[in-house]
């Protein structure tokens, strides 16, 4: 599994980087989905992706959460290995005990939002910061509060999952995340499950929390005004790779590619 | 007297075997009638005559609720008595065993039938086919074919049942393992030897039916 | 001695004593086994370990209970010179029988509850016990109980083979004390006894897991199953996960 072909020797990694991918490649079976894929995102940036649906916007992201693991190359994050780790000098794969160690610098809030609906809001949010980070259930039960005055939803504390709304529980997985302070933050088509006349609630918290935090993010959306108020980056993916990339202003005005011109044509057709 | 004496192993195979016949025969025999009186019982539940619905639902849960071995004591003592039905105790074992597992059958046929999609009944109305032809050419084919994995299933089981028989003096193979026992006075042989071959055959069959579950699709 | 009907019900009552011992007992034994081999085939990473489980399950459901039972009441005591108890050997065969059972439901159970709801618990680092304690098991239970009823209920009828290995349980004292002692017209009575005896053991369990679901619902974090016309309702077929009587 050490296979040299299998983990490079990458570059070494400079000190602003915060993810850096280096020849990440991954299948599933047969299907290749990432393809020779480098990939920097440096501290405190806003990266969003976008591309057509299969393109493998979301397996960066799963990959980035150690929910699925590279089929060759290799992601660090702080210039440490997380896909892989090192054992007597080389580098083999990491164990499911690194990558819970690792994992816990990375949030992410997921589509589907994903909250527990066997505990109440509040317990969502504070779960893992008493059991993983060991703060006590009254520190964490403050930072919750807090949280979830951010997000508009001081009074549901209390709440099942089921009782709420989906921008609801959406901006509770969101506290949910932020809660176990994150240094990088994965946000996979949060509003995409949302009725129309939540979205704007969602992005809006979103927005602050980029505006008030120096929290790393990559984001996966077809919000396009949001995107480019948010991100300092903007990368358009096809086939496993990165078509184009550019400042928001840049690729969504002047985009150099004619794929990406078809898509945010086609995108922005249907909103 | 301790361990494996293969003397006695072999003394008491035979025997087992032969028992193991008699294991079959009520297997299948009980099945057999578990088969047939389980998907009549269905229909009398699904019958909208009103008490014998009611009937026929009270007596499946009252079978299914109460063990085996005293539904056997029941038939075997009870029946020459009350109803004047006297059976040889292989036939007492197959009667009790297939109208246990029809209890159970019943209510396989029954979500097979519930199963079928609605539009497999507009369709047949739309035909205007008469009801029996929609049930007997429509309904209670598709049914069964759902219903075969899980009868399958219960055949197993019926056959590890079996060897409650002997307490009514069937010499089926466990039977037949306690005799030998008995007469070598030693039991790890023959009742090791009983466990493996349940084991031997079920095992196997087992997985036949789960290939049968995928085959026939989900319920 | 007075063979009557109120003589019947009190030798009978005695047995029905020692049921619900062998029930309890075995409920107990069942479940901590169902839970333990359930959650090692679901969720382990060690391939071995799984294999050496599922081996293990597939022994006790493979063969016939009532073998398993005389092997350890008359062929073990020869192989390690140690004799149980007749109760606390039906305990342990009809539970762990039972339980093998029930290990399917745990793992059918836990491999149903949806992969967001593991992959959000991995998404906040919890670890493995964390995430069967406080994520996949509260949601796993409520599932589990329906089937679990109908498993129990097979266990109580298991319980009778226990009068085999002389366990005075209701149908040995039906069977070895009253037969010999009644008429064939008053033995019918007796059996009818029996049967009505398990029938009301059978409904009381029922109720009992009608109101642990309940229970679970709550803990799982949904609005319960709507309450039936009957308390003793239970579904109708049993579930794929039970191979059907034992
Ligand atoms: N577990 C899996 N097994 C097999 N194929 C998979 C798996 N996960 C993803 N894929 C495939 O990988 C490809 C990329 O999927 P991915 O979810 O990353 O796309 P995406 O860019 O997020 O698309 P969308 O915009 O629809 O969300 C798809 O073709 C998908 O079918
Ligand atoms: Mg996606």
């Amino acid at each position: 599994m050490s296979d040299p072909g299998n983990a490079p020797v990458a570059a070494p990694v400079g000190t602003d980087e915060k993810i850096t991918f280096s020849k990440v490649a991954k299948r599933f079976g047969p299907k290749v989905v990432l393809q020779d894929l480098d990939l920097n995102v440096k501290v405190g940036e806003r990266v969003t992706l976008i591309g057509p649906s299969g393109s493998g916007k979301t397996t960066i992201l799963r990959l980035l959460m150690g929910l699925e693991q590279v089929t060759s190359g290799t992601i660090r994050v702080d210039g440490e290995y997380f896909s892989h780790m090192e054992r007597r000098g080389k580098l083999v794969p990491a164990s499911e005990k690194h990558l819970r160690l690792a994992r816990r610098r990375i949030g992410m809030v997921f589509q589907q939002y994903n909250l527990f609906p066997n505990m109440t809001v509040l317990r969502n949010i504070t779960e893992a910061p008493v059991r993983v980070l060991g703060k006590s259930r009254a520190d964490a039960e403050a930072r919750a509060r807090e949280l979830l005055a951010m997000v508009g939803l001081e009074d549901c504390e209390g709440h099942r999952p089921h009782q709420l709304s989906g921008g609801m529980q959406q901006r509770v997985a969101i506290a949910r995340a932020l809660a176990m302070q994150p240094e990088v933050l994965l946000l996979d088509e949060v509003t995409a499950a949302l009725d129309p006349e939540l979205i704007g609630g969602v992005l809006n918290v979103l927005r602050e929390i980029a505006a008030t935090t120096d929290i790393t993010m990559l984001i996966v959306t077809h919000e396009m005004r949001f995107a480019q108020d948010i991100s300092d980056r903007v990368l358009m993916f096809d086939g496993g790779q990165v078509v184009e990339e550019a400042a928001p202003g840049k690729l969504f005005s002047d985009p150099d590619h004619e794929r990406t011109r078809q898509f945010l044509s086609a995108v922005l057709e249907k909103t | 007297m301790t361990g494996w004496d293969w003397g006695v192993a072999s003394a008491a195979f035979p025997l087992m075997l032969k028992g193991l016949a008699v294991t079959a025969e009520a297997t299948v025999l009980g099945s057999c009638l578990a088969f047939v009186l389980g998907l009549i019982l269905t229909l009398l539940r699904l019958s909208r005559v009103p008490v014998l619905a009611q009937v026929t639902w009270a007596f499946v849960e009252f079978v299914r609720d109460t063990p085996l071995l005293v539904q056997l004591y029941f038939v075997f003592f009870s029946f020459p008595v009350t109803l004047g039905i006297k059976m040889s105790p292989l036939m007492t074992g197959v009667v009790t065993l297939g109208v246990h597992y029809a209890a159970y059958t019943s209510d396989t046929y029954r979500a097979g039938i519930q199963a079928i999609p609605r539009g497999q009944w507009e369709a047949a109305r739309a035909l205007s086919l008469p009801r029996h032809r929609v049930w007997l050419s429509v309904v209670l084919p598709q049914a069964i074919r759902r219903s075969v994995p899980s009868l399958g299933n219960y055949l197993i089981s019926m056959f590890k049942d079996t060897p409650i028989l002997l307490t009514v003096g069937v010499l089926e193979m466990v039977g037949q393992a306690e005799q030998a026992g008995a007469a070598n006075y030693s039991y790890v042989e023959p009742f090791t030897i009983a466990g493996f071959l349940f084991l031997v055959l079920s095992y196997p069959s087992s997985i036949l039916v789960r290939r049968l579950e995928r085959y026939v699709g989900p319920r | 001695m007075p063979a009557n009907f109120s003589h019947f019900l009190s030798v009978l009552g005695q047995g029905a004593g020692v049921t619900v011992e062998l029930t309890v007992g075995g409920i107990i034994v069942a479940t901590i086994d169902a839970f333990l081999c359930g959650i090692i085939l679901s969720r382990s990473r060690l391939r071995i370990l799984r294999f050496v489980v599922r081996v293990y399950v597939e022994g006790w459901r493979g063969s016939s209970e009532l073998v398993q039972l005389f092997w350890v009441s008359l062929a073990a005591p020869t192989l390690i010179g140690f004799k149980l108890v007749p109760l606390w050997a039906g305990i342990l065969v009809i539970g762990l029988n039972i339980g093998a059972y029930g290990s399917e439901i745990v793992r059918g159970a836990l491999n149903a509850v949806p992969r967001e709801q593991r992959e959000g618990a991995v998404a906040l680092s919890l670890g493995p016990w964390q995430q069967l304690r406080k994520v996949l098991l509260p949601q796993a239970v409520v599932e589990m109980i329906p089937p679990f009823n109908t498993l129990f209920i097979q266990l109580i009828q298991a319980t009778a083979l226990a009068s085999l290995i002389n366990v005075s349980d209701i149908t040995y004292q039906g069977k070895q004390i009253l037969e010999p002692i009644a008429s064939q017209g008053q033995f019918t009575l007796i059996l009818t006894i029996m049967l009505v005896m398990y029938l009301i053991l059978s409904l009381i369990l029922t109720g009992i897991m009608r109101l642990a679901e309940l229970a679970a619902a709550r803990w799982a974090g949904r609005p319960p199953r709507p309450v039936p016309l009957r308390l003793w309702a239970r579904p109708a077929a049993p579930s794929a996960g039970v191979g059907g009587p034992s």
